[in-house]
């Protein structure tokens, strides 16, 4: 066989390949949206149909009516003000950690330790606490949680990120006029802009895609929309086309995020890679 | 008044005693030149007057004022460093103009600032580019700029010649000279390289194991050593020590080397020495001060002796040659056709009126 055909037939594997694997993955996702522009008799028909025959946005506009999609925001509010937070937080942390060597050589790993903790584990005990702080089905309560959770994660990667910056930067700003807050301000956040991006989606997306907290710690205030969706499992039946609507409604913001960010995303993650 | 006087300071890191004592004071205008080998202090020195490091003992003034608890910028220092510090997210004229942003300089003083200090360094072409898309020297350029733009009382150097090649590095010596002769500032720079204090400094500071083993001019510190160890640190190809003692013979002093060569000292000499004769000594001989004898030459304290030479090293102007004398090899400098081969037997000139005898117990250099 000649080298270019060769050549040629391996190329078409691969591509074919590669092809199966992306349609594997995106399938679900593809189905999701489907069911949620269906109407009830195409959801329910057999064989299904790939493709529905008059797209149509029914299962949103009730969402929007009953007041449901409300929790959509829910979620948002309470991600973004405890990555914010988090952020915020952890990255003072971090650097504490990082240029002072605060807490000796072994605080950093015993952050991250409490990162392991399995939220089920402590849900429950939180819950009691939250009763008697009256925290319950609020985003102040839902709010700290989440910060605390991520607390060790953004500490931990941030600690990476900062160790990586030459120290002599920092020096030569402190010399030439600035306080520690404007190194971190003009020098620090600047040179780890891309790690903060890729630690702020991680714990954006914890937040967001949390179940077991907000199932537990919510009622009908704050609900998120990972709990709203459970909602509309019946015991008689499941109203699929609401649950994909508010599923839909669900995953298009990180889409945002991830596509915006998508430069930060993948140079912050190769950033922390090359340091251990 | 002295820019920078330093009183009895120490330094430890953990429990390594690092800068173990030093007294330090540097009037203004001068290019002093911190050197030493790797782990002498000598960096740490230069950060803890940044402020840097702190103090764990000892003072440390600046323009009179006491600046121990000071942060750094209000040390009114300008610093450059070896690896050139520059932000890689800012363009050359942002690297520079950072400190006077830092310090809220008007808005419209500080585009002249950066271009004087750009025409300067000639680097004013470059204020567009970002740091990644210079070359090493280029980025020490931007480097030193950051520093000069602004008005600081003192400047610091730390090793800012290290990361370039060595074409480059003869020609920024040169240039941080002359930024030196141009601008009048202070100027403290640290270096291993005695090439660079040698051809830089106005007075060498020369510190071993967090002391200073001898301070002064450069030429004071080549040519009158006060130890073995400055002696044998400055110059290149280093000053020769050859084991021998010190003989008495009439009224004469000669050195008498293991091998039995004796080499007499001048009469000026002889006299101030005479308590020591009939000790061990270490003879420090520099490879410039043999040479091939002319047959005229007859001063005083111009001793001949013939060697053989085993190894020729020609640089082009000069070739080096290595005998034996005593137990020990020597270099000698010549000249570039003094000797054409190995093996050969010459005779040399020794100006015993530039040689340095050591006390071999204590490694001073014996005065006189």
């Amino acid at each position: 066989m000649r080298s270019a055909t060769r050549h040629r037939i391996k190329l078409a594997l691969r591509l074919a390949a590669a092809s199966a694997i992306t349609l594997f993955f995106v399938f679900p996702i593809y189905w999701l949206f489907m069911i949620s522009f269906k109407t009830a008799d195409e959801i329910y028909s057999y064989p299904p149909t790939w493709w529905p025959g008059q797209i149509q946005f029914n299962s949103y506009a009730v969402l929007f009516k009953d007041g449901d999609a409300t929790t959509v925001w829910n979620s948002f509010v309470v991600a973004s003000a405890s990555t914010v937070i988090a952020m915020f937080l952890g990255t003072l942390c971090a650097y504490a950690i990082a240029r002072f060597r605060t807490g000796g050589d072994h605080l950093a790993n015993w952050i991250i330790s409490q990162r392991m903790v399995p939220p089920i584990a402590v849900v429950f005990p939180i819950f009691l606490l939250y009763v008697w702080l009256k925290l319950v089905d609020t985003y102040i309560g839902l709010i700290l949680l989440y910060t605390a959770f991520n607390l060790p994660y953004v500490i931990w990667m941030m600690r990476g990120y900062i160790l990586d910056i030459p120290r002599a930067l920092e020096e030569s700003a402190l010399v030439d006029g600035c306080t520690r807050w404007q190194v971190l301000w003009k020098v620090v956040f600047p040179m780890c802009r891309a790690g903060l991006f890729a630690t702020a989606i991680f714990t954006f997306v914890f937040a967001w895609n949390d179940f077991i907290f907000a199932l537990v710690l919510t009622r009908t205030e704050v609900t998120t929309y990972t709990v709203q969706v459970t909602h509309y499992f019946g015991g008689q039946s499941n109203f699929w086309a609401k649950i994909s609507a508010m599923s839909v409604l669900g995953t298009v913001p990180i889409f945002i995020i991830v596509g915006f960010m998508q430069r930060y995303l993948v140079r912050g993650m190769s950033l922390g890679a090359i340091k251990g | 008044m002295a820019d920078l006087k330093i009183t009895d300071l120490h330094k430890y890191y953990g429990s390594t005693h690092v800068v173990k004592g030093v007294d330090l004071e540097i009037p203004a205008g001068e290019f002093t030149v911190l050197v030493g080998q790797s782990g002498c202090g000598k960096s740490t020195l230069l950060r803890t007057i940044a402020g840097l490091e702190d103090a764990n003992q000892g003072s440390i003034e600046i323009g009179g004022q006491r600046v121990n608890d000071l942060p750094p910028r209000d040390r009114d220092i300008a610093m450059v460093f070896q690896n050139y510090a520059l932000y890689p997210y800012m363009t050359v004229f942002e690297n520079i103009a950072f400190g006077l942003r830092a310090r809220r300089t008007p808005r419209a003083g500080i585009e002249p600032k950066v271009q004087r200090a750009a025409r300067m360094l000639a680097i004013d072409h470059l204020l567009e580019r970002f740091p990644r898309q210079l070359s090493g020297g280029q980025l020490q350029r931007v480097a030193i700029g950051r520093a000069v733009v602004r008005n600081a009382r003192l400047y610091l150097f730390d090793e800012p010649l290290s990361n370039l090649d060595a074409q480059l590095r003869d020609e920024m010596r040169g240039e941080i000279k002359r930024l030196h002769q141009d601008l009048g500032k202070t100027m403290i720079y640290v270096t291993h390289d005695q090439i660079e204090a040698m051809t830089m400094a106005d007075r060498i500071v020369l510190l071993r194991d967090g002391r200073i083993e001898q301070q002064g001019a450069p030429l004071e510190l080549y040519e009158r050593p006060a130890t073995r160890y400055v002696a044998g640190f400055l110059g290149s190809p280093a000053m020769n020590f050859v084991p021998a003692s010190l003989t008495a013979a009439g009224n004469a002093l000669v050195v008498r080397t293991r091998d039995g060569t004796e080499l007499a000292l001048p009469p000026t000499r002889a006299e101030t020495m005479a308590a020591h004769a009939g000790r061990p000594v270490v003879l420090g001989v520099r490879p410039e001060h043999m040479s091939r004898g002319g047959a005229g030459e007859a001063r005083a304290g111009i001793v001949r002796h013939t060697v053989t030479i085993d190894l020729l090293q020609p640089t082009g102007a000069r070739t080096y040659a290595t005998f034996r004398l005593g137990d020990a090899p020597v270099v000698a400098e010549l000249q570039a056709h003094d000797v054409s081969q190995p093996g050969e037997r010459i005779e040399l000139a020794f100006d015993m009126n530039r040689v340095v005898l050591i006390d071999p117990d204590s490694e001073l250099v014996i005065a006189g």
